[in-house]
């Protein structure tokens, strides 16, 4: 009774760790054919130090702390960018609707890296922007454009039945979208909006171009200074890993949360 | 202490147009305060459309439409309640919290007086023990009586009834339309649009007839049921009435 239970358990775990031992010799055979020594143990310093009696983060916790505050920055940016822009293309003023479809069409159609240069080098010298705040105003904008329609067409998946109502009972256009409209629609678009998030976290790689130390940056420094690329580059990418997938299973959790109590069942 | 003779809603010469489609044509009704009328006809036929321009939900092409006097239908809301064939109660909300939204946004009540006020309405739809459930754990008899007890809270002068039993299962119509004829009783201003005959026999002061856009025919429901005047009536009466 047990064995069969843990059968196809211990079945999948060998095949795992088969195709893992693989992959690891695989790529370990390579290296030394090109001459590569493996130095994993150097990678807790870059992680965490002690020293004077106390632990301190080194590089990688530093760039992964300013991922993390330009994500979270521009996060909140992009929802608001997102936001208005959806309410001005569904909105009844003409001017409002072309401006939000500009604005997404443009933003949509050029490489991010070449909107970013242009904020960098001449938008923002020109508002007298930092380096830091441009950044997170690249990634917002960018990812703002994609944001507007998964609110747009949350804000369309809305029964019209729900602004009549809260019409008829008086309620103003302000309460009717934040009591009303709005609480639905976030919870719809959970799912589309969290993959917003995650790429977000993913494209904020590239403000490293802008000399701005983030993760991505103090990985590609460390390697200039250890000549470590392997190690670097996969730990680097273990944290990307670790901190997207949390963030998928946070969404998970909110969306289960948000919507078993009232969704119809 | 029905009818206290002052008007409470007057269209004069109203057209609606969709397009090339004219779905109300050259109509003339006025309710007075206190007055239940009742709308019927076939599908298609402008009676929904007709009592969506009563609170604004759907602008008129031409003509005036007057709510106590007023032509801006915009400083009526909430003074005109409206129940929908579909409910259309708030999903995400609770329906306490349904039914006090709007009195705490719009009429500023803090949150104890709004509750108060809604668990008032909602044992007189008798549903105050369901409070705390959200509408999709509701029948849809229950989930209407809370429509109705939601409009009730913003204590409107006249309450517009879209096909509110339409979209009921059978064993379920008693129950809403229980509640329909105590707030008539009561000496509410309603304009029913629907298809319950009895309803209309037991409290419609006037029944209206509407055709192809037109209102054809208005009498009391004995006059209109029993001797129709004009012959669209008595083609839909017969249709209506034939089992």
């Amino acid at each position: 009774m047990t064995f069969q239970v843990v059968k196809p358990i211990l079945s999948a775990l060998l095949q795992i760790i088969i195709l893992l031992l693989g992959i690891a010799w695989l790529l370990d055979s390579g290296a030394q054919a090109m001459g590569y020594s493996w130095q994993w143990q150097r990678i807790p310093d870059y992680i965490f130090f002690y020293e004077e009696g106390q632990w301190w983060s080194a590089e990688l916790i530093d760039g992964l702390l300013v991922t993390l505050k330009i994500s979270a920055l521009s996060l909140i940016a992009t929802l608001l960018i997102g936001l208005i822009t959806a309410l001005l293309r569904v909105s009844d003023s003409i001017i409002g609707r072309i401006l939000a479809r500009s604005y997404i069409e443009l933003i949509r159609n050029t490489p991010l890296l070449v909107q970013i240069y242009l904020l960098y080098f001449v938008f923002g010298p020109v508002i007298g922007l930092d380096r830091f705040s441009t950044a997170i105003l690249a990634l917002a904008i960018f990812q703002g454009a994609y944001t507007a329609e998964i609110f747009r067409a949350g804000l369309n998946s809305i029964d019209t039945g729900q602004f009549e109502a809260a019409k008829s009972l008086g309620l103003s256009t302000y309460f009717t979208y934040k009591d009303v409209i709005l609480p639905q629609v976030l919870q719809r678009t959970l799912p589309p909006l969290t993959n917003e998030v995650v790429s977000l976290i993913k494209n904020s790689s590239i403000v490293s171009v802008m000399a701005i130390f983030d993760l991505t940056t103090e990985g590609r420094n460390i390697v200039a200074e250890t000549a470590m690329p392997f190690e670097i580059w996969f730990t680097v990418a273990a944290i990307y890993l670790l901190l997207t997938l949390s963030l998928s299973a946070l969404s998970a959790w909110l969306e289960h949360k948000l919507g078993t109590q009232w969704r119809a069942h | 202490m029905k009818k206290t003779n002052g008007k409470a809603i007057e269209f004069e010469h109203v057209d609606k147009w969709f397009g090339a489609f004219q779905a109300l044509k050259k109509i003339n009704l006025s309710v007075e305060e206190g007055e239940i009328v009742v709308i019927c006809g076939p599908s298609g036929s402008g009676k929904s459309t007709l009592i969506r321009c009563i609170n604004g939900l759907e602008p008129y092409t031409s003509g005036q439409v007057k709510v106590f006097d007023s032509l801006d239908l915009n400083q009526q809301k909430g003074k005109v309640g409206m129940v929908f064939q579909h409910f259309y109660l708030f999903p995400h909300l609770s329906v306490l919290e349904n039914l006090t939204l709007a009195p705490l946004r719009s009429l500023k009540l803090s949150k104890q007086a709004a509750k108060d006020l809604a668990m008032h309405f909602l044992e007189r739809v008798k549903i105050d023990d369901q409070a705390d459930k959200y509408p999709a754990q509701l029948s849809g008899g229950q989930q209407q009586r809370v429509a109705i007890a939601r409009s009730l809270c913003m204590m409107p002068r006249i309450m517009l009834f879209d096909e509110p039993t339409s979209a009921l299962d059978p064993e379920m119509i008693n129950e809403v339309l229980d509640v329909m004829v105590e707030l008539a009783q009561e000496g509410m201003t309603m304009i029913c649009v629907t298809h319950e005959m009895g309803f209309a026999k037991k409290v419609a002061d006037r029944v209206v007839f509407m055709d192809e856009g037109e209102v054809i025919e208005i009498a009391t429901p004995e006059n209109l049921f029993n001797s129709p005047k004009h012959k669209r009536t008595k083609a839909f009466l017969n249709k209506i009435l034939a089992h």
